[in-house]
């Protein structure tokens, strides 16, 4: 689950990272009364679930309230687009407004987890505020890591070698340390999957803080975080996506026109390669589990329906634990009821597979049997050809 | 002949009382596997599918001589049971539970370096010598005896291959799912090692994915050390960058995980790669 910047901030914060003063917005009377409360010159920042902001107009400074009241008119409600957001770009909701703060240095500090080594690596740069992965491909000799090792977290010795590492000077390192230590046990505590701070700033009276603040947790964890559940932001999510993970399904919408349900992540990626390969282009990712009942796939057939650029359906199901049949009953029966009217293509294989087709043969709907994942994918591809959806 | 698993194993199913426990501990027994007892605290005594139950994993593997652990425990207690699966002494831990969270595996995985057991898993289908044993979720009835060993990181995409193969009268010596987990016990390097060594073991399929290195590590191993054909297929070739799809594992960022580095890697090595996954078998049958 991705967090906003001003919530992970917060967070940091209760560990005692230090951050600037600042205060969230949803509105520009809000921004306005943040900006005065703050005094002075502060920082307009839109807060979406996506980096590169700065160069797409989601970050500017105002010299007063009155200008800052200003800026946030223009940002609230606006559409943003990055380089992460892709070009259909996300619309501003929330501003956090923040003091400014006479930076010397920027640094950067990261934690995520080495698969190699099984544990998360902190990681340490002089080139902050530039994306870590353009660092580690132009300059790796840049990032300094340390091991974390499970349970302990990042150690003084560990905090004191990186703080030096990256050119913290003497003076500093104590609080650059205390902060680095205290980012690990944050990530530690809250179960993150990433953990990261770019850039963590230097002043020119020797201070640090995170000047931005980005956490991603680690969904299978949120279970025991109820309070951090409460963080989840609806708005930066897409609806489907939203209304399948309500009933178990992991969807996620794509750019093309022909809608995919598969059994087991593997396969679906592999299903949506296939169609590709044929020649056409995926409307989503959507699988629907190794024990889905017809529930589900009534679930997920009515998700898929609903997205209006889907042309054509391709469903590919190695039946193991759920049986064809099952998936057959679900999926004409969702067929009826949805009065669907794109073709669909059907692949079954596995557990009762004869009683599947004989379910989808007798139901006198518009599907057509496929005989492998090939077969099934170029015929899919023929029939999503021209279509367009009335 | 097989690796890991065969008429010998002996396997204590923890969960055993549950649904997915007792439905697949069924699948196995009916396949043939040595379901010698299960794991459920508070419920040691009971007779469950005929076997008998036990509080303690301990206890289980002293009461019937168990040396293999498959855990259907749910995912907030899964690490739990690797854990004392391990402490039990077990060889071969499977664990099939999907959802684990990262941090208690970088724990568990920790606590068995300095134990004998090897973990598959978790976040995996399990492991299968066709014939001899089934320990996992996967449908027995697909496979076939052989001598193709079989690797993947994935559940029903292994299924596909290994259907594939059966349909071209293809048989296989073991069909092992690793897990799309970030943190997995049995690495790529490892099955495949373990398939090297294996003088029944003809041919090797390993099915890859986007997100991480290992198909990309493996590759080296191979070009250096396997002389046996091995052919390959990386999922997700079409993935849009950074979104999770359904495997913690396959998130790509950045220049590594992506599928276009792995697949250039794994030709260097002198693999076949399949564009389509429908040509697995076919490929197969062409370098045997």
């Amino acid at each position: 689950m991705k967090i906003h910047e001003y919530q992970a901030k917060a967070i940091l914060a209760r560990y005692g990272v230090p951050v600037p003063r600042g205060e969230v917005a949803y509105t520009v009377e809000e921004a306005e009364t943040a900006a005065r409360k703050l005094g002075g010159s502060v920082v307009v920042k839109a807060q979406i679930h996506a980096g590169g902001r700065g160069k797409g107009g989601g970050v500017k400074v105002a010299q007063d309230a009155e200008e800052a009241a200003a800026i946030s008119k223009k940002m609230l409600g606006m559409k943003l687009v990055t380089h992460q957001t892709g070009p259909e770009g996300r619309i501003v909701q929330r501003l956090l407004i923040e003091e400014t703060l006479p930076i010397e240095r920027e640094l950067y500090l990261g934690i995520v987890l080495d698969r190699n080594q099984g544990k998360a690596v902190f990681m340490a740069s002089s080139a902050g505020g530039m994306e870590i992965e353009q660092v580690a491909a132009a300059t790796p000799h840049l990032i300094l890591r340390e091991t974390m090792e499970p349970g302990f977290a990042l150690q003084p010795f560990q905090a004191r070698t990186l703080a030096f590492g990256i050119g913290v000077p003497a003076a500093s390192v104590r609080s650059a340390s205390d902060a680095m230590m205290a980012l690990a046990k944050a990530y530690e505590d809250i179960d993150a999957s990433l953990a990261e701070i770019n850039p963590f700033i230097l002043t020119k009276d020797g201070k640090v803080y995170a000047l931005d603040a980005k956490i991603n947790l680690d969904d299978n964890a949120l279970y025991r975080h109820k309070d951090l559940l409460e963080l989840r932001d609806l708005n930066e999510e897409d609806p489907l996506e939203v209304e399948a993970s309500r009933h178990g399904l992991n969807y996620i919408k794509l750019d093309g026109t022909i809608g995919c349900m598969v059994n087991g992540a593997g396969l679906a990626m592999a299903t949506m390669d296939i169609v590709k390969y044929a020649g056409g282009s995926p409307a989503n990712f959507l699988d629907v589990g190794g024990g889905a009942n017809a529930d589900q796939i009534r679930n997920a057939f009515r998700i898929l329906i609903s997205d209006k650029s889907v042309h054509a359906v391709f469903i590919n199901i190695f039946g193991g634990i759920l049986r064809c049949d099952t998936l057959a009953t679900g999926v004409v029966d969702a067929a009826r009821e949805l009065h669907v009217d794109v073709p669909i293509v059907v692949r079954m294989e596995g557990t009762n597979v004869e009683k599947g087709r004989e379910i989808i043969t007798a139901s006198g709907l518009n599907f057509t049997i496929a005989e492998g994942m090939r077969d099934g994918a170029e015929k899919v591809v023929a029939l999503a050809d021209g279509k367009e959806r009335a | 002949m097989s690796i890991l698993v065969d008429r010998n194993t002996r396997v204590i199913v923890h969960g055993f009382t549950g649904r997915e426990g007792t439905f697949h501990a069924q699948q196995c027994i009916a396949y043939g596997t040595q379901i010698v007892g299960g794991v459920v605290p508070g419920k040691g005594g009971q007779i469950h599918l005929d076997r008998p139950v036990f509080n303690t994993a301990i206890s289980a593997v002293e009461a019937t001589g168990a040396n293999a652990s498959l855990i259907f425990v749910p995912p907030a207690f899964a690490a739990d049971a690797i854990m004392e699966a391990a402490d039990a002494g077990v060889a071969l831990a499977v664990c099939i539970t999907e959802g684990i969270p990262t941090e208690d595996m970088v724990r568990a995985w920790q606590f068995l370096r300095s134990r004998p057991t090897r973990l598959i898993g978790p976040n995996c289908p399990g492991i299968i010598s066709p014939g001899r044993c089934k320990m996992g979720i996967m449908p027995g009835h697909i496979h076939l005896e052989g001598n193709v060993g079989v690797v993947s990181r994935s559940g029903t995409l292994t299924y596909e291959a290994v259907g594939q193969l059966t349909k071209l009268g293809i048989g296989q010596s073991t069909c092992i799912g690793i897990g799309g987990d970030p943190i997995i016990g049995t690495t790529f390097l490892d099955a495949i090692q373990l398939f090297n060594d294996d003088p029944d073991t003809h041919a090797i399929v390993m099915i890859g994915e986007i997100g991480g290195n290992a198909e990309e590590q493996v590759s080296a191993y191979i070009r250096d050390n396997v002389k046996k054909p091995v052919v390959g297929f990386i999922a997700g070739q079409t993935a849009p960058p950074g979104r999770r799809m359904g495997h913690a594992g396959a998130i790509i960022s950045g220049g590594s995980g992506k599928a276009s580095d792995k697949i250039a890697a794994m030709r260097a090595a002198g693999i076949t790669v399949c564009d389509s996954p429908a040509d697995i078998g076919d490929n197969v049958k062409k370098r045997l």
